[in-house]
């Protein structure tokens, strides 16, 4: 692994650490930053995934849809207070690719698009400090070098239950 | 100490003792006599069993139970639970058998119809063991569910004393069913949720007509629904089916609306969607119907969110948990753009869904408040006492309706 390839890990690295930990402190307005314009987000289960059934618990085609997220959690939605801990590791490479149709035009540095995938754990706390395991699961990502960094172009939160406790507010 | 016996108030359907939500020797009696009753429940769409062979579980209440596509292309429905030894005969949760389904304890194989076709060793070995000669297969087959389909759902009861599907829902609701159910159903994906509460409580906030502008404050702003959109409550005279409807914004007055609404805490004015594409919907049906949410009872909800369609099927887990399972589906006609509508307007409901995330959380909310209440009662007096169908949403009719169709079964 020569240097630039371990800069570049490391660069992956903090995206998925930032990542978390914009999710786990609260700053919900600064998510929508981790993603291109014109991104896919979904959630689903591993069953519907390995199935190839295309249902999204949040589905979202484009940035501005993650930031309707936000102000609907923040104006809309009833919900009790509560925080996430997301543990996430195992971030591998999967493959390079070139970069795709869209981020061509968006001016992008011509390293392309890369597939990551990741493992994520999250606790959740209530108010009340009642704590549970509330979701494990992979991540299988798309990010490319933007400008201002890394971005994903396509982040697939792939859960391992099918069962959510109560709900889902905040993002994963 | 004993238990006194559970009085209902005077007020009747008006009232419900909250006991009724926390109660295991109620929760215990609902399952013999409300899911093992004469009531028909939801396993699923026919659709997801396409092949002879093809099976999945499902529950009436607690009680594990298999569906299959059998040989003669039918749909069957029995106990999952072996005649032998009362294991668990399937353990996937949908999978496809060529030769029928086998315990994995003794092996023991039965027919996809649940007859018991063979005992391993039945002779024992060497003329030493073996069944009894008195031991016949067709003694000790599965117990078989009665099975009826309606618009590709498939319904199944344990009990000899419901009447046909058909009749039990009625031509009203049956019609109302039909409306969604339009082709041949192809399935989106599935989720579930946990929920906190006893059964019941989720059960009557999909009857509960008067909550939905009010909780879900995404629907109020975005005027999908409000109360005083045109639409009304259908109810079966029983009460034990309903179905709300709501048309299109166009037939109510914003100006006036907007006034009702002004001093509740749902409507915020100046919320705008920056990114409005996954609300793009079409009357697919044609009668400008935008909504429609249907209960069969006990615990089935068919949906209709403009263009989300889904099954939702209510599961008790104990007096206070409840399995909340979700299938969503379009029509195997839809075209790649109606798909990614249906795809994009699921938003709106399950787990994260924008205007049913409250609806996982509020029942709890009830379950915790109740310690210290058993012996009072909630009020439902909204739109009066009867469970008569409305021509409007501010009612807790359908509420009624529910405790109507409950209260006999369980004899209180």
């Amino acid at each position: 692994m020569d240097l630039a390839e371990i800069a570049r890990r490391l660069e992956l690295e903090s995206l998925y650490t930032d990542y978390a930990a914009c999710l786990d402190t609260d700053r919900l307005e600064e998510w929508p930053e981790f993603f291109i314009e014109d991104c896919q987000y979904r959630v689903t289960s591993a069953e519907n995934y390995e199935a190839g059934l295309p249902l999204g618990v949040i589905y979202a085609t484009s940035k501005n849809m993650l930031k309707d997220r936000v102000s609907a959690l923040r104006e809309a939605n009833i919900y009790e207070p509560q925080r996430y801990r997301h543990l996430v590791s195992g971030i591998r490479v999967v493959s390079h690719s070139a970069p795709p149709p869209q981020a061509r035009e968006g001016g992008l540095a011509p390293s392309g698009a890369i597939d990551l995938e990741a493992s994520f754990l999250v606790v959740r706390t209530m108010q009340d400090g009642g704590m549970i395991l509330f979701a494990t699961g992979r991540y299988i990502d798309r990010a490319i070098r933007a400008e201002a960094g890394w971005k994903f172009a396509s982040k697939i939160v792939v859960l391992d239950s099918r069962q959510i406790d109560t709900l889902l507010a905040i993002p994963l | 100490m004993q238990q006194q016996a559970l009085e209902w108030p005077k007020e009747g359907n008006a009232r419900v003792p909250y006991r009724v939500f926390s109660d295991p020797e109620i929760y215990r009696a609902e399952l013999d006599r409300v899911f093992l009753g004469p009531t028909w429940q939801c396993l699923g769409l026919a659709a997801e069993l396409p092949e002879p062979g093809d099976y999945k579980t499902a529950f009436l209440g607690e009680t594990p139970v298999i569906v299959t596509r059998g040989e003669d292309g039918e749909i069957h429905a029995m106990v999952n639970r072996c005649a032998h030894r009362g294991n668990l005969v399937c353990l996937k949760e949908r999978g496809h058998s060529k030769d029928g389904l086998t315990c994995v304890y003794h092996a023991w194989r039965y027919d996809l119809t649940g007859n018991l076709t063979s005992v391993a060793f039945r002779r024992g070995v060497g003329g030493k063991g073996g069944m009894p000669e008195s031991f016949q297969l067709d003694a000790h087959g599965l117990k078989k569910l009665r099975t009826d389909q309606f618009a590709g759902i498939v319904f199944g009861t344990l009990s000899p004393d419901a009447p046909p599907f058909s009749e039990y829902i009625g031509n009203d609701i049956g019609g109302r069913i039909g409306r969604v159910m339009r082709g041949k159903p192809k399935l989106l994906g599935t989720t579930s949720q946990i929920l906190h509460n006893n059964w019941k409580l989720y059960f009557e906030n999909v009857k509960d007509t008067y909550h939905a502008s009010l909780l879900h404050t995404f629907f109020t702003t975005f005027r999908l629904s409000r109360l005083t959109t045109a639409g009304g409550v259908a109810i079966t005279d029983s009460g034990a089916h309903h179905a709300s409807y709501t048309y299109g914004e166009q037939r109510g007055d914003n100006a006036s609306s907007d006034q009702l609404y002004s001093e509740i805490h749902s409507l915020h004015e100046d919320y705008r969607l920056q990114d409005p594409r996954f609300l793009d919907s079409v009357d697919e049906i044609g009668d400008g119907v935008t909504l429609q949410i249907l209960s069969v009872f006990p615990n089935f909800v068919l949906q209709q969110i403009h263009n989300s369609l889904a099954l939702r099927v209510v599961l008790p887990k104990g007096p206070d948990k409840t399995e909340l399972q979700w299938t969503y589906f379009g029509f195997e006609d839809d075209d790649a753009v109606m798909t990614e509508r249906r795809l994009q307007q699921a938003n709106l409901v399950g787990p994260a869904g924008y205007v049913s995330m409250e609806d996982g959380a509020v029942g709890g909310f009830i379950q915790r408040a109740i310690p210290g209440a058993e012996d009072e009662s909630a009020v439902i007096e909204m739109g009066g006492y009867e469970h008569a169908p409305q021509p409007t949403r501010a009612t807790e009719a359908a509420v009624r309706g529910f405790w109507n169709a409950w209260r006999p079964l369980m004899g209180l």
